[in-house]
């Protein structure tokens, strides 16, 4: 585990956690750019855009948390054995991630189906209260959705 | 390096760490996957019962203040948090240099560069604080939502408990790291590494600071961006 310990490594290992950084800006100001786009462009885009420009958003948050763990948190510079030890048991996450998005799309499904309650409500518009003027915040969102109803 | 050249092929025969790894930094990297899994089952779980909702409050809305905003003034959308953002990367830089610093037995460098991860991790925290008392005062809290959803209908309180326990519990962990690494900071002039020989000790707490900043990076994208 004796690194060799002299200023030009130093000098080397300082250099890149520079460029890690200029990248990890550089990734978080386009994240910026692509969420001020679809906040000024919302119509236009349309829901397929705004779809695409969230997935978008998603691979450069992996690309993100690849240059950290990778450069900053030191793993790539290990040996094969320790980068596996971690990696591998990660991969559930592909299993956690798939299955339960899945569920989630179907138990919506299912309740817009059999609860025409909650189906109805799609429909139902409602005004947000306005909190600074209203004195009881404790009632909750509730009942002050029940007194814009009756307005 | 001299027995990594030799006995590459031989990592499993014994008498040394498979991992070419001290054991407290293998033991930090393993509590840190059980994080990971923790926050993922945050997150996913997030993801599910938004995915089971018909609507959802639009985060530009709700996330559009900053400190000293005159009121009436336009929504401001992503500025308050991206600068968030950018401290917690600054941090996690100067926390690198730090860990450097420390292969190096650059004392005053690890000094310096825990100095400014403090500093930085507090200014964190504060804006953290900033933005739940101002969400608080909204009427935003575990069990309220005061915002409706993006497409104009009623709004269940999913939304603001997921926001609250996970941007908590990530909280908690940027505190518990400024902790940590205030610790690091009081070992360090106390000379205890350099007595010690080496400066381990700070890698394994620069291992969990990025874990923090790891951890921001989904929850930024996931509840101020997606």
């Amino acid at each position: 585990m004796e690194h060799t310990l002299n200023a030009e490594t130093y000098k080397a290992a300082k250099k890149e956690v520079w460029k890690i950084t200029w990248i990890l800006s550089i990734l978080t100001i386009v994240e910026l750019c692509l969420g001020f786009w679809m906040y000024f462009s919302k119509q236009s885009l349309g829901p397929s855009g705004i779809l695409f420009i969230k997935g978008v958003i998603l691979i450069l948050m992996l690309v993100k948390a690849f240059y950290i763990v990778a450069y900053f948190m030191h793993l790539k510079h290990e040996i094969k054995n320790m980068i596996m030890t971690i990696v591998v048991p990660l991969s559930l996450f592909i299993w956690f991630i798939t299955s339960f998005l899945y569920e989630g799309n179907s138990y919506s499904n299912l309740r817009n189906r059999y609860d025409k309650h909650l189906h109805e409500q799609i429909n139902v518009k409602v005004q947000e209260a306005h909190h600074a003027e209203e004195g009881e915040k404790s009632e909750g969102a509730k009942e002050e959705h029940k007194a814009e109803e009756h307005k | 390096m001299s027995t990594t050249a030799v006995h590459n092929t031989k990592w499993w025969s014994g008498g040394k760490s498979p991992f070419n790894l001290e054991y407290g930094k293998v033991m930090m990297w393993y509590f840190l996957m059980s994080d990971a899994f923790t926050f993922g089952a945050f997150l996913i779980s997030y993801g599910t019962i938004r995915f089971s909702t018909n609507g959802w409050p639009d985060p530009n809305h709700v996330f559009s203040s900053y400190p000293f905003k005159v009121a009436g003034s336009a929504p401001a959308p992503l500025v308050f948090v991206s600068i968030m953002t950018f401290i917690l990367i600054v941090s996690s830089v100067t926390m690198v240099l730090a860990v450097q610093a420390g292969h190096h037995k650059d004392k005053k460098g690890v000094v310096n560069n825990l100095i400014l991860t403090i500093l930085f991790g507090s200014m964190f925290l504060g804006c953290q604080a900033w933005e739940w008392m101002h969400l608080h005062a909204e009427g935003a809290w575990w069990g309220l939502n005061p915002f409706i959803n993006a497409d104009g209908t009623h709004a269940t309180t999913n939304f603001t408990n997921y926001f609250f326990t996970i941007t908590g519990f990530h909280g908690f962990h940027v505190f518990s790291g400024v902790v940590i690494n205030i610790i690091m900071l009081i070992m360090t002039l106390n000379d205890t590494f350099e007595k010690k020989g080496h400066y381990l000790m700070i890698e394994k707490a620069g291992l969990y600071w990025h874990f923090v900043d790891l951890v921001w990076v989904f929850v930024f994208a996931l509840f101020y961006l997606v």
